[in-house]
């Protein structure tokens, strides 16, 4: 069977005809999903602002479920899934392994999605994402999901089944690429992901039409993580990789050290997930050793992969910039990095925001004792906002200004919007996320339709503080919504309108030429740090994450004494 | 573009590593621990700790407990729904149910006494969130958390529920009076 | 390890250090990723839920 392959003349990239739809498919999809998700993500921060307080209680909660599950699950799996594909076939410039499986695994989540989707709108699953027994959901509920997660799957399967068949036809030399392999940790994580959600969802299942009696609760919380934090762990290592990319496509910047970068992903694997048991701290009986053992990742060696990526993503550009002539004192490298193009500016805010915001915080609640002071209040969503929204969400945003264009052959529409897309949905997003939090340390609780408890048998009243920190959440809300509805018009209007640019660029049966090693680096001539400025901004962010760890920790000790 | 390439030379794997790296590695390897043992530290040295002293329980094997303590201690009636407020002696164990959509019963503690206060659900999940210290925990149906407090400022203390339970889940309220002796 | 076939150039006759090997292997890298979490968070968290104590 001969293979039909096209290089783009622009990017250099070889793609093959099949992937290339595949990744198409798959990416326009998931930006129908963030859209969806994005409108419902309005109703629900509308919601959450007191002054305006949209929809009724019962509508909120279906309207949350929805949100959380189309932009958690959906929106972000099916750009994954476009992500492995470009990341092994096209990356690797290898025919996609069994094609036919990978558009079954795309109808699967397809129509997956879609029943569960019918079961939130027909209003018996508002059970928020978590679903957590005893609390019952439609049986088709449950049966989405599975079979969202069958067809995901799948998608990793093609994934490794490509690297395997790029090995054995030899179309590159030398080893993987470093966004390759960050892929692949990101599919590890994946098929763990799924099977831990089949653990508990087909139990679960089969428990919704009446064939088990019961499913311990406890037990559902601990499987249940397993799947829903590993999932974030997915992302993770997805958007890492597309840093790594995004630097290396903006700048032509490698790896500071291909050892290091690809040790760190190998923490992730080992023991990324593990940190499911954030969400298990404060349940009862599970014992200490466990939750500190597994809260920590196993001493928090995740963290330091996730702080050493922090370092040579930002290093690496860097080192860069610096070859390019930009030496002048600490920053001049950052000051003259290219703002205006909103691949780079995306990543960039992608990274600072994951670092500051979302990391920082994740570590500091998922300290065993500070949860305590923050399970389950409405800092946890600021803490995680910050992660799969500017951390993932921005990321894979700005890898679509550089993709779509490339994929679809068409100039981006309205570049003018995307240039300040990424500002107006990362600022929005990092303040509405960090008024949330605000809010969660005053105790305003999650997933909470009314702070005010109106019809409550007692009163309590929040303060002013409270009130307004909600006021602000909800300003930064649609703000963020306006930012993400702008993404959306230029990708769709990229698509649907944008101009067509006529390269040659022909589908061929001609191999593609063997993928080549990376050009040798040049010799590391000086004596001092090659990134300094990467280095300050490193130490400014450890002085943050220190003096915010221990705050927490006197937060915690004015509490009432309890064991 | 090397980070789309595969490394420029076939063994990488020992590569020497950058002083930049070196550095920042051990420096976060050292915060990663300082963080670790932190909480081990804090079960030993700390005040606020949850041990996970917990036990397998029912519904009704609990609701029996909560019962039984109501009738032996209530000492007034509260709302127009007449909910009970138990004092329960210094040092006891006291039981506090989650259900559909409150928290049952009010409790009067004294400042400075210790108490077992043992919590679970009836139903379904809940979240107890006691507020405006900002405490809280999961409680699940099936299992009774016993978490030992000492109220250390006398006050009114109010419970409310931060996990999802359904329509009337922002009703959900309960009440801790903490008193002087 | 038997090397029945030896490739000629210098450089593919150095030793590949072990890290490198175990980064090289996929498929040995998704049993690492999925006997770790499976072992610690799942398997030791389900044996501390079956052994809470029953409440008197
Ligand atoms: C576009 C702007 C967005 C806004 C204004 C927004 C707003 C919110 C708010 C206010 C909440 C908390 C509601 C509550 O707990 O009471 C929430 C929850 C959530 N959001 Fe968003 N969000 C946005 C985008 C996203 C994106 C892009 C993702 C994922 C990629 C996401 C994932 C979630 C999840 C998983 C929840 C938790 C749902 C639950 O508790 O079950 N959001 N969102
Ligand atoms: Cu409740």
């Amino acid at each position: 069977m001969s293979e039909l392959f096209r290089t783009c003349p622009r990017s250099g990239l070889v793609f093959h005809k099949a992937a290339e739809s595949l990744i198409k498919f798959n990416a326009v999809t998931a930006v129908v999903f963030l859209a969806v998700g994005g409108v419902l993500g309005l109703l629900v921060v509308m919601t959450r602002w007191p002054a305006v307080h949209l929809l009724s209680a019962d509508l909120f909660y279906q309207v949350l479920t929805g949100h959380g599950i189309i932009m958690l699950l959906v929106w972000i799996i099916f750009f994954e899934m476009a992500v492995l594909y470009f990341c092994s076939s096209t990356l690797l410039r290898c025919r996609l392994a069994t094609p036919r499986f990978a558009w079954l695994g795309y109808v699967l989540m397809l129509g997956g999605a879609a029943i569960t989707g019918v079961a939130i709108l027909q209003g018996g699953s508002s059970v928020m994402m978590t679903s957590y027994v005893p609390m019952p959901a439609a049986p088709h509920f449950y049966l989405g999901l599975i079979l969202f997660a069958v067809g995901a799957l799948i998608g990793c399967f093609v994934f490794l089944g490509t690297l395997v068949v790029a090995k054995n036809e030899r179309t590159y030399e030398g080893s993987i690429p470093l966004v390759t392999f960050g892929a692949l940790t990101a599919c590890i994580i994946a098929i763990f992901t799924i099977a831990s959600g089949a653990i508990i969802l087909i139990p679960t299942f089969l428990w919704s039409v009446g064939y088990i009696s019961n499913i311990d609760p406890l037990m559902y919380r601990v499987i249940w993580w397993a799947m829903g934090h590993s999932s974030q762990q997915i992302n993770v290592a997805a958007h890492v990789s597309v840093w790594y990319a995004i630097a290396a496509i903006v700048f032509g910047a490698r790896p500071m050290s291909e050892r290091v970068s690809r040790g760190a992903f190998l923490l992730y694997i080992l023991f990324l997930q593990l940190a499911s048991a954030h969400h298990i701290l404060v349940d009862p009986g599970v014992g200490t050793e466990w939750k500190i053992f597994n809260t920590s990742y196993a001493m928090y060696l995740a963290v330091l992969a996730s702080m050493v990526h922090g370092l040579t993503v930002p290093g690496s550009i860097e080192v860069a910039q610096r070859e390019k002539g930009y030496t002048n004192g600490m920053f001049e490298w950052l000051r003259k990095a290219p703002w205006g193009n909103p691949v780079f500016s995306g990543m960039f805010i992608s990274l600072v925001g994951f670092g500051f915001l979302g990391g920082i915080t994740g570590v500091v609640m998922g300290t065993e004792q500070i949860n305590l002071i923050i399970h389950n209040t409405i800092y946890v969503p600021g803490h995680f906002h910050p992660t799969v929204v500017l951390g993932t969400t921005l990321a894979f945003m700005a890898l679509c200004y550089f993709l779509v264009p490339v994929l679809f052959r068409r100039e981006l529409f309205l570049p003018g919007l995307a240039k300040w897309q990424t500002y107006l949905f990362g600022g929005g997003t990092a303040l509405m996320s960090l008024f949330m939090m605000g809010a969660g340390t005053l105790g305003v609780a999650r997933r909470h339709w009314d702070m005010a408890f109106s019809g409550a048998p007692f009163s309590f009243e929040f303060g002013g503080a409270a009130y307004m920190m909600m006021g602000l959440t909800g300003i930064f809300g649609v703000i963020s919504v306006i930012g993400g509805a702008a993404f959306v018009i230029v990708i769709v209007g990229t698509i649907l309108l944008g101009k067509k640019i006529e390269d040659k660029s022909e589908y061929s049966t001609a191999r593609p030429a063997v993928l080549p090693m990376a050009p040798p680096a040049p010799a590391n001539t000086g004596t001092g740090f090659i990134a300094p400025g990467t280095f300050a901004l490193a130490v400014v962010f450890l002085a943050t994450f220190v003096v915010y760890y221990f705050l927490n920790w006197m937060y915690l000790s004015s509490v009432w004494p309890m064991k | 573009m090397s980070a789309l390439l595969p490394p420029s030379e076939r063994i990488w794997g020992n590569h020497p590593l950058d002083k930049v790296e070196g550095t920042w590695i051990a420096i976060a390897l050292v915060w990663c621990l300082f963080m670790f043992f932190m909480m081990p530290y804090w079960h030993v040295f700390g005040k606020q700790n949850y041990a996970g002293e917990a036990y397998r329980t029912t519904p009704a094997v609990y609701s029996a407990k909560v019962e039984k303590m109501v009738e032996a201690h209530t000492v007034r009636k509260e709302t127009a729904l007449d909910i009970p407020v138990v004092r329960p002696p210094a040092g006891s164990d006291v039981y506090l149910a989650g259900r559909l959509w409150s928290w049952y019963p009010a409790l009067e503690l004294e400042k400075d006494q210790t108490y077992r206060l043992h919590i679970s659900s009836l139903d379904w999940q809940h979240g107890f969130s006691l507020q405006p210290i900002n405490v809280n925990a999961q409680v699940v149906p099936g299992y009774e958390m016993v978490l030992t407090i000492t109220p250390d400022k006398s006050g009114e203390y109010t419970i409310i529920c931060n996990e999802f339970c359904g329509a009337l889940h922002h009703t959900m309220m309960g009440k801790i009076y903490v008193v002087d002796r | 390890m038997a090397e029945p076939v030896q490739r000629n150039t210098n450089e593919q006759e150095q030793p590949v250090p072990v890290l490198q090997q175990i980064l090289d292997n996929p498929f040995l890298l998704l049993f690492l990723g999925v006997v770790m979490p499976t072992v610690f968070y799942i398997l030791w968290g389900v044996m501390e839920i079956v052994t809470i104590p029953m409440a008197n």
